[in-house]
């Protein structure tokens, strides 16, 4: 056999091999990772979770329930402020700011609070809101999480947008369509699912945050729906309950863990789903 | 003199070589120049294209054909940096006036792009769309508009039945024909086709250029494409503009048989382009 294609297949395999291996290396802990958290999580998910809320120290009963609502409240009111600026922000960017020059410096600074640990964005509310609000706050962790959705939301209506072909719009415009028109009724009507998958990212994303919790909603042992006060979370309960020296804590912070990585679950399976309807399009 | 190689006929067999009947001008180009920044893209153009006339614009890749159709309904306006000068009147409406009220200029003057592009919704909200952006007419004056529209896009009888399918379902020879539908229906004066067919197949591409020729008894039509037979099959006049300059333009027997200009004569027999 010639040489050159003896030498091109031992070359192909090795490189074969190591991608592989690169592959089931980084699998095999995320399936540890996930198979410890069902192992554990599991057996602390039980009714009691659903429907008590979190325990006094010592207690062996009680459950997740005022983290679970206040987790979805500060969660929906997050995105519901983010969400809508991001969407608008994504547009300026992709439509009517398209040839500006401060359209690429919007973009390097949204890129860079894309990036940026959530931790600063935590530390940035406190200061821009609990300081002067005298407390902690569910409005505050609101805010943070908005801020956290906003440059996510900002990208994927962009490079959504951007996907939407030129001839379409010009097409629009050609019967006399108002630019607003065109980008409301038609662009993103193109790109729809791909901006609700944005949105449903940007939601996965922020559900796990605890960072920028812990310097604005803080926590709180009881049921709590009053959002000028701090309001208990499951990202916050559970770093506070692993911490604990209590069993049941302990059970009940892998059970939230679980619920937690379940919801982004579903909400990435949601996105895939509709990314896939919008390519097969 | 070479044989060229496009035969001008028709169903009627060869086209007779008498000069057309001059038709009332709709639009008139006067000294009318493009630039795309510092880039002088059209130079200089003079030109009328005649009511109810169908005028095709050919030329080699970047002559400006294409530069010039967007002229006429002001598409170029949607980006920055590109501008005309001189005249350019639809009847008596200057189309450069920079206060001109462009949505209602597209109302007038339409456009059928290269690729199809239905809007993503169904067939009916397709043509319905345009036309609500004109007018507020009841649902079954709407129906009667929609089934015209259809009707005149060559398109009726294959989407009547499913007419809440989408509009992005259809084939793409379909899928054109309702971007032509959807343009007739708002009822413009003159409709501009930016190389309808050259994303089709024969037989959709045949149906278009049908479709052309019983267009041109209400509309005033103007067709660029690349396609030499598609211009002597389907048009009354033809422009032949060379970089960025109108070269010759005359009726397209004339200019198929025997054109006044050499490079004109180069062109359509294949010697360049």
């Amino acid at each position: 056999m010639n040489p050159i294609y003896v030498s091109r297949r031992r070359n192909n395999i090795i490189v074969k091999f190591l991608c592989l291996g690169a592959a089931a290396f980084g699998v095999t802990w995320l399936a540890l990772i996930l198979f410890t958290l069902f192992y554990n999580g599991i057996t602390g998910l039980n009714l009691a979770v659903f429907t008590q809320d979190t325990p006094p120290p010592g207690s062996t009963d009680g459950g997740l329930r005022n983290a679970i609502i206040g987790s979805i409240m500060m969660t929906v009111i997050g995105v519901g402020i983010g969400a809508p600026l991001g969407l608008f922000a994504g547009t300026y960017l992709a439509e009517y700011g398209k040839h500006d020059k401060l359209t690429s410096v919007i973009r390097f600074i949204n890129d860079i609070l894309l990036s940026a640990p959530s931790i600063i964005i935590g530390l940035f509310i406190y200061g821009a809101v609990v300081i002067p609000m005298r407390g902690f706050s569910a409005i505050a962790g609101c805010l943070a999480l908005a801020v956290i959705v906003i440059p996510v939301v900002v990208r994927t209506t962009e490079d959504m947008l951007g996907l939407v072909p030129n001839p379409l719009r010009e097409a629009a415009s050609a019967l006399g369509m108002p630019r607003s028109l065109v980008i409301r009724r038609i662009a993103y009507r193109a790109a729809r699912a791909g901006l609700i998958t944005g949105v449903l990212l940007a939601t996965a994303r922020v559900a796990g945050e605890t960072a920028p919790l812990l310097f604005t909603a803080l926590s709180n042992q009881f049921f709590s729906l009053d959002l000028t006060r701090t309001m208990a979370n499951l990202p916050v309960t559970i770093n506070n309950f692993v911490q604990s020296p209590y069993a049941y804590w302990k059970q009940l912070a892998w059970a939230g863990a679980l619920l937690i990585t379940l919801t982004v679950l579903a909400l990435n399976i949601g996105a895939r789903i509709l990314g896939a309807e919008r390519t097969s399009k | 003199m070479t044989e060229l190689s496009v035969s001008v006929s028709n169903a009627n067999g060869p086209i007779p070589q008498t000069p057309l009947p001059e038709a009332a001008p709709k639009v008139t180009a006067r000294g009318l120049n493009f630039y795309y920044g510092e880039h002088h893209a059209l130079k200089n153009i003079n030109l009328t294209l005649g009511t109810h006339r169908v005028t095709a614009f050919i030329g080699p890749s970047g002559c400006g054909k294409s530069t010039l159709l967007r002229i006429f309904n002001r598409m170029y306006d949607l980006y920055p940096g590109q501008r005309a000068t001189g005249q350019l009147l639809l009847d008596q409406t200057n189309i450069l006036d920079p206060k001109l009220d462009l949505n209602l200029l597209r109302a007038r003057v339409g456009m059928v792009f290269q690729k199809p592009t239905p809007f993503p919704m169904t067939i009916y909200e397709n043509i319905a769309f345009g036309i609500r952006l004109y007018e507020k007419i009841s649902k079954s004056e709407m129906d009667d508009r929609v089934e015209k529209a259809l009707r005149g896009g060559a398109l009726w009888n294959e989407v009547k039945d499913k007419l809440n399918a989408s509009g992005l379902s259809l084939s793409g020879g379909q899928q054109q024909r309702l971007c032509i539908a959807r343009t007739v229906a708002v009822r413009p004066e003159v409709i501009l086709f930016d190389e309808p067919c050259s994303a089709l197949d024969p037989i959709s591409t045949a149906k278009i250029e049908e479709l052309i020729q019983e267009l041109a008894e209400d509309y005033t039509i103007a067709i660029v494409t690349h396609n030499m037979q598609q211009a002597a099959r389907v048009s009354d006049k033809t422009a032949f503009m060379y970089l960025g300059e109108l070269i010759e333009f005359d009726d397209t027997n004339k200019i198929f048989t025997s054109p006044g200009d050499r490079r004109t004569q180069d062109y359509i027999t294949g010697r360049f382009g």
